[in-house]
């Protein structure tokens, strides 16, 4: 932009560009070295050209654990965005019941992941874990290490009920922000409880919630941690995400070089995404 | 000493600013005059710092400026929303600046008391802006930029979230402390009549230009074109589009003299433009012209009226003194003097009479 | 169109209210006319806005009744109400249209499609707006925006009042006169009943028949713009109405005269037989310079273009004066007072006179 100009600033950046280049920029040339090489041990590295791509694009395996991440991410969104949208209007605006439910809504944020994986994988066991038991002793037939439609529900409502207060939050900022006299108008306009939510609060959240939204479905799709934790990719590959699949395919197997081709369109897949969301945004903001 | 010289700012395609040269004197009282998005803010902004122009050059006493940030300049500015510190008491915002300057303690306190005393804090020096009210939180973000000892204080609508009563007891105020800090204030407004009370010079904007530049009363009485004459008016400039002809302009029903000094301009078409205080529902003298014209609507003030009315095809408005209660509808006679007609040629520019010795 | 009766109001925003420091509105009796126009004038937390939403159904008084044509109406919400509020910022629904902004309350009371498209285009063709029908409300100025947040109470027929809260405050000052003069319009044509709140006198005394002064929760005077020019039943009238506003002096009484320091001012009139603190009250309107009369020190003259504002001190006291835009001030100047704009107030409050 023409603001006025200071080339000292530059010289504050370089600690961050060098930082990123550390953390980000050379790991992922590590990976694109890798993915274009066949190595057989020692060191020893031969051109591979675009042939783990290729295999990779035309494995199954890769294939269904895409499928399996992108369903997941879908579903979550489709249950923690209405479900934290539901929430965040009904929080109380002012009062003592602000800070308790802001406290109650941040807890399950602060808790690492593999410690919820941990809490779920006990809480869901049939044999000591209160859900799990509860669940047998009234008659339904629950259990997450065997069957696969289990395993997918525990790992969908351990993620809603780790990050559904993350929607919760941005929309009860967004909603907070709203001017009072938007409200009065609704009322003396007559306006239904669903028209107020349709023409006042949801276009004002818009920005916010398109944040939520490229927040979880970035994280939901790299999810690795808690579903490593309780399913361990089981029962069979029914809960293998993407990033498990990658993990066992790296370290498990250590094929590097598929792998690394499986890492780059996963990141092209996310920076595509995400560019989406991006667009979708400023131009959301430009028509102002 | 500010100059500006040349300005030109384009964003994206649009000019905000367009040459615009201006000087500025130390002491000086300057109020940028137009409506929303003439390019008040824009202006000031590139005389703080803010921005840098797109062409063009500022100058503060002698040293070129142009493209030096305003960290390294010694601005201060008070805008439209109250701007102050909600966590440090008033005495400490005022304090601020000094503090950011390395002032020492005596000079510090000195300066906080002086530019408090200036603006009547003195009672409040230990409360927090918040708790006060929204003239006070006002006069403490003036008093912090006062207390800066700023060459150049730049005043962006500063009244206009105050009730009309405190704006009006603040405006008093604010020429004389003006007059005492030798600065070069420049105050930006919408509202002509704020212009007239605070006195000074007057730009007028319009379209990102300054069409005119002088002493306040000056500009007001005697403007150089018609978008200066429109700016400067409250109520609306009153006008009519006429055919002069001779020694007059020709009307249905009448014709309005040519003021005199103004017998020899060509003949043609030309904007007649008047001041709604000019317009009277009482003949002033023996020279004025009556019109007749119909009542649309009358608005009373308790001491003037504002009466609406329509001459031929054309709206005015009538600010009469005392109350008058027409109906509308109502045809009704209006008076004006010659004298206080403003003449403009095609292209807008105003026609000057010519001097008294030749008239 | 209703009838407003306001019936001891009161009004206080904690709960427990005890002392009279406690209540933003401290009591109101006031009727306001079927059609009539009103202003609600006075200073920031006066309690005018709050007097405004009680109305409206915004907010519940702690203490009083309000009744609309004798109905009671207190317990009733905003929409059982049926009246129209514009607001200080314009309020539109920006995902909506022109058309379907003042579309939307008909719609949200089930008024059928085709009458909502008559009163719509005709409210359009009213505000000047029918061009813009089409266009997404977000993308206008905001003098368009109030006039759609206008539009939305104009567009109901039935509404029993339509009350505006500073409405002029955003709009550029050329277009204030323009709404203004269609705001009075409306009213004339359409006869509703309008309560308008603002602290800017000129915006009041030119849009109301009768205007309604407030000074820290209570009501100091109603009137008509001339009555609260010509007889401030209060100093603080005289003040907050009238730029610059009235002088007022301290007076000692003696008989039909009145000293001001060693100044002595003829009465038009016997005061009646009055104690306490009196003070004088004359508007700069009413302040004569010329050669005789009172002997003052100009401090400043103010040239506002269409008059001048003298300011002098008489007996060590500030007072204003207008003077005329050809007229020049006399080198010794002195003041006299018409007698026709001398007021006396006991105690802030105005001595009756039967003038």
């Amino acid at each position: 932009m023409d603001k006025t100009w200071n080339n000292k600033a530059w010289f504050m950046v370089l600690p961050v560009l060098l930082l990123v280049a550390f953390s980000a920029v050379i790991p992922l040339m590590t990976v694109v070295n890798y993915s274009v090489q066949d190595t057989f041990g020692n060191n020893q590295f031969f051109w591979a050209g675009t042939e783990w791509f290729e295999e990779m694009l035309h494995s199954d395996r890769f294939w269904q654990a895409m499928a399996r991440s992108l369903i997941f991410s879908f579903v979550i969104l489709a249950i923690e965005i209405p479900l934290g949208i539901v929430i965040a209007l009904n929080m109380p605006r002012s009062g003592w019941g602000v800070p308790v439910c802001l406290v109650l809504m941040a807890l399950p944020l602060l808790i690492p992941w593999n410690v919820v994986g941990t809490i779920w994988q006990v809480f869901g066991r049939v044999d000591i874990g209160l859900l799990g038991y509860v669940m047998n002793a009234l008659g339904v037939d629950y259990n997450y290490v065997n069957d696969p439609l289990d395993a997918w529900v525990t790992v969908i409502v351990m993620d809603v009920w780790h990050w559904t207060s993350l929607v919760v939050l941005l929309c009860y900022a967004g909603l907070v922000s709203i001017p009072d006299a938007y409200y009065q108008a609704a009322k003396i306009d007559g306006a239904s409880r669903w028209s107020i939510f349709r023409h006042i609060q949801l276009p004002k959240i818009r920005r916010v919630l398109l944040i939520a939204v490229l927040l979880r479905f970035m994280d939901s799709f790299m999810i690795y941690t808690e579903p490593f934790v309780v399913t361990g990719g089981g029962p069979g590959n029914s809960t293998t995400f993407l990033s498990i699949d990658l993990v066992k395919m790296a370290v498990g197997q250590f094929d590097l070089g598929p792998a690394a081709a499986m890492s780059i369109i996963y990141f092209l897949i996310i920076l595509l995404f995400s560019w989406v969301f991006y667009t979708v945004m400023t131009n959301s903001g430009s028509e102002r | 000493m500010l100059e500006l010289r040349n300005v030109t700012k384009t964003v994206a395609g649009a000019d905000h600013i367009r040459d615009v040269s201006l000087t500025l004197e130390h002491g000086s009282l300057n109020v940028l005059l137009g409506p929303t998005l003439s390019g008040k803010t824009s202006l000031m902004r590139l005389m703080a710092g803010l921005d840098a122009p797109t062409s063009g050059s500022i100058w503060f006493d002698g040293r070129d400026v142009t493209g030096v940030p305003v960290q390294k300049r010694n601005v201060a500015m008070v805008y439209q929303q109250f701007i102050n510190y909600p966590a440090m008491t008033v005495y400490e915002n005022i304090a601020s600046p000094l503090r950011v300057a390395g002032a020492d303690a005596a000079r510090t306190d000195r300066e906080v008391k002086r530019a408090a005393e200036l603006l009547r804090l003195i009672p409040y020096l230990d409360r927090m802006p918040l708790s006060l009210s929204g003239g006070q939180q006002q006069r403490t973000a003036l008093a912090r930029a006062i207390s800066k000892n700023a060459g150049l204080v730049l005043l962006d609508e500063p009244l206009a979230n105050l009730d009309y009563k405190l704006r009006e007891e603040l405006r008093a105020e604010l020429p004389k402390i003006f007059a005492e800090t030798g600065a070069i204030f420049v105050y930006a407004t919408t509202e002509p009549q704020e212009a007239l009370l605070l006195g000074g010079n007057t730009a007028t904007l319009s379209e990102g230009r300054v069409t005119q530049f002088g002493p306040t009363i000056e500009v007001f009485r005697r403007p150089k074109d018609l978008v200066t004459a429109r700016t400067f008016a409250d109520p609306p400039l009153n006008t009519v589009i006429l055919r002069k002809q001779g020694d007059s302009f020709q009307l249905d029903g009448g014709a309005l003299p040519v003021p005199a000094g103004m017998k020899a301009i060509p003949e043609g078409t030309y904007a007649i433009g008047f001041q709604p205080h000019h317009l009277r529902a009482t003949r002033p003298n023996a020279d004025a012209i009556v019109l007749p014209a119909k009542v649309l609507v009358t608005e009373i003030t308790g001491s003037e009226s504002f009466v609406h009315v329509q001459f031929a095809d054309v709206r005015w408005v009538m600010l009469a003194s005392g109350i008058h209660s027409y109906q509308p509808e109502e045809m009704i006679e209006v008076f004006i003097d010659p004298r206080h007609l403003m003449v403009f040629d095609h292209e807008g520019r105003a026609v000057q009479p010519a001097p008294k010795a030749a008239a | 169109m209703a009838r407003i009766d306001l019936d001891h109001i009161r009004h206080a925003y904690g709960p427990n209210p005890k002392a009279p420091s406690d209540f933003a509105l401290k009591q109101v009796n006031h009727s306001f006319k079927d059609g009539g126009a009103y202003a609600l004038l006075g200073p920031s937390g006066c309690g005018k806005t709050t007097l405004l939403n009680i109305i409206s159904g915004l907010l519940h008084p702690s203490h009083g009744r309000l009744l609309f044509d004798g109905h009671d109406v207190t317990d009733l919400s905003t929409q059982e109400r049926n009246i129209a509020q514009v607001f200080q910022f314009p309020v539109v629904y920006d995902t909506m249209t022109v058309y379907d902004n003042l579309a939307f309350p008909l719609r949200n009371r089930g008024v059928p499609e085709a009458e909502v498209d008559g009163r719509v285009r005709e409210t359009l063709a009213m505000l000047g707006l029918s061009e813009r029908a089409g266009s997404r409300a977000r993308r206008l100025t905001a003098d368009d925006k109030q006039k759609i947040s206008l539009g939305r109470g104009l567009v109901r027929s039935d509404v029993n009042a339509i009350l505006f809260d500073e409405p002029l405050t955003v709009i550029d000052p050329h277009l204030k006169w323009v709404l203004r003069s269609q705001l009075k319009q409306l009213h004339r044509r359409f006869g509703y009943t309008m309560i308008y709140v603002t602290h800017d006198q000129t915006e009041a005394l030119t849009f109301a028949e009768t205007v309604v002064v407030m000074y820290d929760g209570e009501i100091v005077q109603i009137g008509t713009p001339d009555e609260l020019f010509e007889r401030p039943s209060h100093t603080f009238v005289g003040y907050f109405i009238g730029s610059p506003g009235m002088n007022v002096m301290p007076v000692e009484l003696e008989g039909a005269r009145a000293r001001l320091g060693s100044q002595i001012i003829e009465l038009p009139f016997p005061p009646a037989n009055a104690s306490g603190r009196i003070e004088l009250g004359i508007r700069p309107e009413y302040v004569r310079i010329g050669r005789s009369g009172l002997p003052v020190r100009v401090t400043k003259v103010e040239d506002v273009g269409r008059h001048k504002i003298v300011r002098a001190s008489l007996e060590g006291r500030e007072i204003a004066a207008i003077l005329g835009e050809d007229e020049t001030l006399p080198a010794d100047a002195r003041v006299s007072f018409d007698p026709v704009g001398i007021n006396l107030y006991q105690d802030s409050w105005r001595i009756e006179t039967g003038v």
